[in-house]
């Protein structure tokens, strides 16, 4: 019996890739009032997967699960999520610490809250983003691999499986240039930009996902404690670049680089 | 010229069951199908077989009882009143309202102050839970300036501002969305529509929206995703100044027969944070004079909202005669004029953005109604100009508009013709917003004189103070801003200072603050059919207006010794940020803005 795969797709909520961020008045976190947030672009890609597995072959696919750990106003994102074609989507509610923000969540925090909810919904196989456009961490997909013991193949740009077997082969863009791997269920997979392109949602399956319930659940549901263990000190942007100057010769080139102190 | 088949340069949006249906007025086939005939010099090829397919390939069509485009302040007044109908009298309306911007609000621009009035007759309880940002006004300044100095000026009865609020016109559209959505409207951003359905008679039937995924070269890529079709028993047109759409229904309705053309203006803003110090909250500044001249009509405004944020901005009258004039850096020098820069200094600008707004006033409001539907909001135009307010009227229009389409969808189901919002355009001519617009007629126009300004001030003064607008007579435009414009050899080029990067800006960074995009892949929406020819029609007489209209840099004439003029245009249609002034001013009035894919565009912040 070829084995179905119960994916969970992990996804986060972001400010929108077209918005240049700022730092808030009092330093020490990037200003959201106002700003638009979106799916992140990753995460996109991810459900994007999930869905062609589903359409490359019937039966494969068992079921796609959203899941997001964040304030309510993730379910916004969830929706986007369901309209690409998934199935269900999960809340991990994140308590607001005051009216408007909700905590920051550190990547470790995040991969212990997702490996108990795959370790919840008997999932096989999960994909998600390599990384989120905020915090750029690529962390979180390695650590979850790690705690539910999983193999893990990371920054994927190729997907196939092999439904006879049940082996999963990845291809990696690296360095030197493209790396395959394979690797029987379960497994972690992370997205690259080049996996696929996702599609448009329609407005039809908008109209649809509307009526797809979503499920909520807290923390303590899932028996995890995600206070931080590291704190921001200090935000800023980076400096403005200067200018560069011209030299005509290579003696005053050496000159300028003894000024500046680099030899 | 004969019709040329569909398939070969022209994306003919006519899927076959819509042939039997549309109706072939006149000669005139193009404007109000929407061919999109995509005639880009440097990427057209013909589409294979198996492409063309895929562009007709049939619509999945749903029914809804009213569709409104656009999801601004009358959109969603239209959409919250028919709602609120259906729940005071029982009969259900399925109400559906597409808007171009990726989220509600995304593509809302204005100073603003705005009057409640119609807020608090649509939503009475409003300031209990009040859109962020909102600040009452408490003072209101209105200044001349000069290049240094800044004298005081008695304000018009008009600008008094008790119980106004200064607010972000961009946040208030994502608050009525919010109450919109609650009441039960179908809101979906993201969707863009360039096509009316038409029925058998030539009414409006409903609407459809984009295809996405289609390449530059107008070939359907590998995510190509055919539109949807709508079908509805009225149709509200809601896109704001100078929509495509209702570009299209006027034209082909004749909806201005009778009136004045439409004149307009193009607003640019910044939104601020500035220190504490410079700080004043509620404060309302209006300006007139430097950096414009006695011959253009425009003017500054400075409003202090929110926790620390200043909206800084210029409106310049279209109908301006001199093509050397660039609105974006007039707007960019006047800031360092000391009552703007005093407030700005050591302050951070977070947001940037322009759009094009209606200043015909009453003269200029065309036929509101067409077979199927009607115009609202600023696709007619109801802004009031001396007030320099049109968000209360353009939410009272739709709110007229509701009531009368409900009674329309809920009396007579029997009938099968199209619905003729006939109550609409009789309750707006008993309505405030003609009252009001009526009594300010004059002023706007009273600007086209030899005195310029001068003339224009010296009237308005009167008008407002003491006749307001209770004379005979009523002063027309008699052109349009496109063909106001006058040779460049008639003006010298204008010097304008070098941005300084911390008080003004140059055009890209400010464009990067917008947030917008569009896809590289993508046709280009600001539809010219033929570069080269409008360069030869349009550089030698203006010298390149387009690069200085455009407050977003997609217009460029590149040196190019291989062409005839020396130059080649080019457009940059990412750049783009949806304000409709290339296809109010081009002169040769070749520029035909079309709604690109949907979600496309600026993502404004606090605008």
């Amino acid at each position: 019996m070829p084995p179905r795969l119960n994916i969970v797709v992990p996804v986060k909520r972001v400010i929108d890739f077209a918005i240049k961020p700022r730092i808030n008045a009092s330093k020490n976190a990037i200003e959201t009032n106002g700003v638009k947030f979106s799916l992140n672009p990753f995460c996109e890609i991810a459900v994007e997967e999930a869905v062609r597995l589903r359409e490359s072959s019937k039966d494969l696919v068992e079921s796609i699960t959203l899941v997001s750990a964040g304030s309510a106003k993730a379910q916004d994102t969830l929706r986007s999520g369901l309209a690409l074609g998934a199935d269900k989507a999960t809340l991990i509610e994140i308590p607001a610490i005051d009216d408007s923000k909700s905590l920051e969540l550190e990547p470790l925090a995040v991969a212990k809250l997702l490996k108990a909810f795959v370790k919840k919904s008997n999932a096989n196989l999960v994909i998600m983003g390599k990384q989120a456009i905020d915090d750029d961490s690529n962390q979180t997909g390695q650590m979850l691999a790690g705690l539910l013991n999983w193999s893990q193949a990371t920054n994927a740009s190729k997907v196939t499986v092999d439904e006879a077997s049940g082996v999963v082969t990845v291809s990696r863009e690296v360095d030197g240039g493209t790396e395959t791997l394979s690797a029987p269920l379960p497994l972690v997979i992370t997205t690259d930009l080049r996996l696929n392109t996702p599609r448009y949602t329609k407005l039809q399956d908008i109209m649809k996902a509307k009526k797809k319930k979503t499920e909520k659940v807290s923390p303590e549901d899932l028996g995890v404690d995600i206070s931080s263990r590291l704190e921001i000190l200090s935000l800023s942007e980076p400096p403005k670049r200067t200018g560069g100057g011209k030299v005509d010769s290579v003696d005053a080139l050496i000159g300028k680089l003894k000024e500046l102190g680099a030899i | 010229m004969p019709l040329r088949p569909s398939a070969i340069y022209s994306l003919g949006r006519m899927p076959s069951r819509a042939i039997h249906r549309s109706l072939v007025v006149s000669q005139q086939r193009t404007s109000f199908v929407y061919e999109r005939t995509y005639r880009t010099t440097a990427f057209r090829r013909n589409l294979s077989e198996d492409e063309s397919a895929m562009l007709q390939e049939p619509r999945e069509e749903d029914e809804a009882d009213v569709v409104i485009v656009g999801g601004g302040p009358a959109g969603l007044a239209a959409a919250i009143r028919l709602k609120q109908l259906e729940l005071e009298r029982g009969k259900e309306v399925r109400v559906v309202l597409l808007e171009k911007a990726s989220d509600m609000g995304n593509h809302t621009l204005s100073g603003a102050v705005i009057e409640p009035r119609a807020l608090k007759e649509l939503l009475p309880d409003w300031l209990e839970d009040p859109p962020t940002t909102l600040t009452p006004v408490k003072s209101n300044k209105m200044r001349f300036l000069t290049e240094k100095y800044s004298i005081p000026l008695p304000e018009p009865p008009q600008m008094h501002n008790p119980g106004n609020y200064i607010a972000s016109l961009s946040e208030v559209v994502k608050w009525l969305a919010a109450k919109a959505e609650e009441l039960g409207v179908e809101v979906y951003p993201g969707f863009s529509v360039n096509e009316l359905l038409y029925d058998q008679s030539g009414a409006v039937a409903g609407i459809a929206t984009n295809d996405m995924g289609i390449s530059r070269a107008g070939a359907p890529k590998d995510n190509f995703q055919r539109g949807m079709e709508f079908r509805a028993k009225v149709t509200l047109l809601a896109e704001g100044c100078h929509g495509s759409l209702s570009k299209g229904v006027i034209k082909k309705y004749d909806l201005r027969r009778g009136k004045d053309v439409q004149t307009y203006g193009i607003g640019l803003k910044e939104v601020w944070e500035v220190p504490e110090e410079n700080w004043r909250e509620g404060e309302v500044l209006h300006t007139m004079g430097w950096p414009l001249t006695s011959k253009v009509y425009g003017g500054g405004f400075m409003y202090h909202f929110g926790e620390r944020l200043v909206s800084v901005g210029l409106v310049v009258g279209l109908d301006y005669a001199n093509p050397w004039i660039s609105p974006f850096r007039e707007f960019q020098r006047m800031k360092h004029h000391p009552i703007y820069s005093n407030v700005l200094k050591n302050g951070k600008c977070i947001s940037y953005g322009a759009r094009a707004l209606n200043e015909g006033g009453l003269q200029s409001v065309p036929k509101l109604i067409f077979p199927g539907g009607a115009l609202i909001g600023c696709s007619a135009g109801f802004v009031n100009v001396p007030k320099i307010k049109g968000t209360h009227t353009a939410m009272k229009s739709g709110m007229l508009a509701a009531e009368s389409a409900y009674n329309a969808i809920t009396s007579d189901t029997t009938n099968e013709s199209a619905i003729a919002l006939y109550d609409y355009e009789d309750n707006f001519k008993k309505s405030w917003i003609f009252e009001e617009l009526n009594e300010v007629r004059n002023v706007r126009p009273s600007f086209h004189n030899p005195l310029g300004m001068y003339g224009g001030i010296l009237y308005s003064g009167l008008d407002t103070l003491l006749l307001k607008g209770r004379v005979p007579w009523t002063f027309h435009h008699k052109a349009s801003d496109a063909a106001s414009t006058q040779p460049a050899d008639k003006f010298k080029p204008i010097d304008y200072p070098k941005p300084d990067g911390k008080l003004s800006f140059d055009l890209l960074t400010s464009v990067a603050r917008t947030g917008t995009m569009h896809d590289e892949d993508e046709p280009v929406h600001l539809q010219v059919n033929d570069w080269d020819a409008h360069t030869a029609a349009t550089y030698p007489k203006y010298k390149g207006i387009e690069s200085r209209f455009c407050p977003a840099g997609v217009y460029e004439y590149i040196p190019d010794e291989t062409k005839k003029e020396g130059v080649r245009f080019q457009i940059n249609s990412q750049n783009c940020i949806h304000c409709k002034t290339c296809d109010i001013k081009v002169p040769a009035q070749d520029i035909n803005w079309v709604c690109p894919e949907g979600g496309d565009g600026p993502k404004y912040m606090l605008t």
